[in-house]
């Protein structure tokens, strides 16, 4: 059984389709590369899987339970059971660009924080998980720091330690070291490619080709929403078949 | 030359006068706040009934001042003989009372607009991860974006606060023996205004000084996430 798929997702905004059809199946330990260029519909598809964005058709399917859906009056898709749509997102967690920390918090309750509000876990054995994975990140020393007084990297590997204690069945990166400088991407990745080889599910939205051509296992290329390209990374990233991905990869000149 | 001693002989007058204005205060901002809340979170709904009910409300009160809001609670209600016959006129005829809601209506109004604009301030990147998390709505208010618009909002609250202690002044004007009451009173006795309102002056500005460090704390314990990094 996929642990994730999505089925023809569509999405548009007014008269701009984003999404023309985008469809994603993600077995247990596949690491999932989106890559595609700015505007291609990438960071959208990816939000839409959590209700971030809503989609206007499609299905979406998590351990082959489907997300139930109701049309919107104001057009999109909504959660028919908001309920439903709390407990699919807390075993789907989101690693962001802008890492969105909650900035009133120290690290160490930013991690604590959902396992204890949403899956009702109590605060002893969340703080001694949130210990664990602060620790797995390497930012166990930052603890007690707040998000404003940590670098990029160190506030990332806090939101991967946050993302890790909800023990997702899969994790989406939404561009997870686009914000970062470029000494800090390092760190991030590592962290990323330790988890990929823990056989953790992921869906990637990244720029970074080295990562999606070493640790991923499938690769779609989104080219105005649609899924252009898709297939075992070294071979579609050695063989493009389209024009459109020699472009992008020639301008990416990894 | 200004005479000292008649001030200290009427020092219990005055004694009496802080605990009054400070009780005024302490009350009016505590029910100020606790309607605050509800009617801030009233004024960022995205349902139309919840919204202009609140925006009327702080519109309305906001534009008034606050002694008309004060006259008409005190004075004007009393004209009424439903008001007279009602199970609330043994409040409704105490100063102390009238005073204590006016200046708790009053604030609410101010601190929920200065609430609402720190709610609608709050990054929109943590409000989604908190919904990326599986979070209910009244969670998402109860843990990040209430502790955090309220923390954001503490500068301009101490403003508030500030502005409200002087105002309590007003209460002087319904019989109250507030500070400026005492004042009035021991004017009223020897006829020394200076000495009289000097005192009450520097009064306030000592308990404007406390109330500026003790905010100044509360902002070290609870904005500490805003200030510069320090190691």
């Amino acid at each position: 059984m996929n642990k994730l798929q999505i089925n023809d997702l569509h999405k548009s905004y007014g008269n701009h389709q984003v999404l023309k059809g985008v469809s994603l199946q993600a077995q247990a330990g596949d690491v999932i590369s989106i890559i595609g260029s700015s505007g291609s519909g990438k960071s959208t598809f990816l939000r839409c899987i959590n209700l971030l964005e809503q989609p206007n058709a499609g299905e979406i399917l998590v351990n082959g339970e489907q997300l139930k859906l109701r049309n919107c009056p104001r057009g999109g898709l909504r959660a028919a059971d908001p309920r439903q749509l709390q407990r699919l997102r807390a075993r789907l967690s989101m690693v962001f660009q802008h890492f969105n920390l909650w900035s009133h918090m120290s690290a160490l309750d930013n991690v604590m924080e959902a396992p204890v509000q949403v899956l009702g876990i109590n605060r002893k054995e969340a703080r001694d998980k949130a210990e664990h994975y602060l620790n797995k990140v390497g930012v166990s020393h930052r603890r007690d720091a707040y998000p404003a007084h940590m670098s990029g990297g160190e506030q990332q590997r806090v939101a991967i330690a946050r993302a890790l204690a909800m023990e997702p069945e899969v994790m989406l990166f939404d561009e997870p070291t686009s914000a970062l400088d470029p000494e800090l991407v390092g760190e991030v990745l590592k962290v990323m490619q330790d988890l990929a080889s823990e056989g953790r599910t992921m869906v990637v939205v990244t720029h970074e080709m080295g990562f999606a051509r070493e640790v991923s296992n499938q690769l779609l290329f989104l080219h105005q929403g649609i899924a252009e390209e898709r297939g075992h990374p070294r071979e579609v990233l050695a063989r493009p078949q389209s024009e459109r991905l020699r472009q992008f990869l020639a301008g990416s000149l990894k | 030359m200004l005479d000292y001693q008649l001030i200290w002989q009427n020092l219990p007058l005055y004694l009496n006068g802080i605990l009054l204005t400070l009780k005024v205060l302490l009350i009016s901002l505590a029910c100020g706040l606790t309607l605050a809340i509800p009617l801030a979170l009233m004024r960022v709904a995205r349902s139309c009934l919840l919204r202009y009910p609140a925006w009327l409300y702080t519109y309305v009160i906001r534009g008034t001042p606050m002694l008309v809001q004060l006259f008409l609670i005190y004075y004007g209600l009393a004209q009424f003989e439903a008001v007279r016959q009602s199970v609330l006129w043994p409040y409704l005829s105490s100063a102390t009372f009238c005073t204590c809601l006016a200046f708790a209506i009053n604030t609410s109004a101010y601190s929920a607009e200065l609430l609402a604009g720190s709610l609608r301030a709050t990054a929109r990147g943590e409000v989604e991860a908190a919904r990326a998390m599986g979070m209910s709505r009244l969670t998402l208010y109860r843990r990040i974006l209430l502790p955090s618009a309220l923390r954001r909002a503490l500068p301009q609250y101490s403003n508030e606060v500030l502005m409200m202690l002087q105002t309590t002044s007003l209460a002087s004007i319904v019989t109250l023996v507030d500070i400026t009451g005492a004042a009035k009173t021991f004017n009223a006795r020897y006829y020394l205004p200076f000495e009289a309102f000097i005192t009450a002056g520097l009064i306030y500005l000592a308990l404007t000084f406390m109330l500026v460090r003790l905010f100044k704390l509360a902002e070290r314990r609870w904005l500490a996430y805003l200030a510069p990094r320090k190691h």
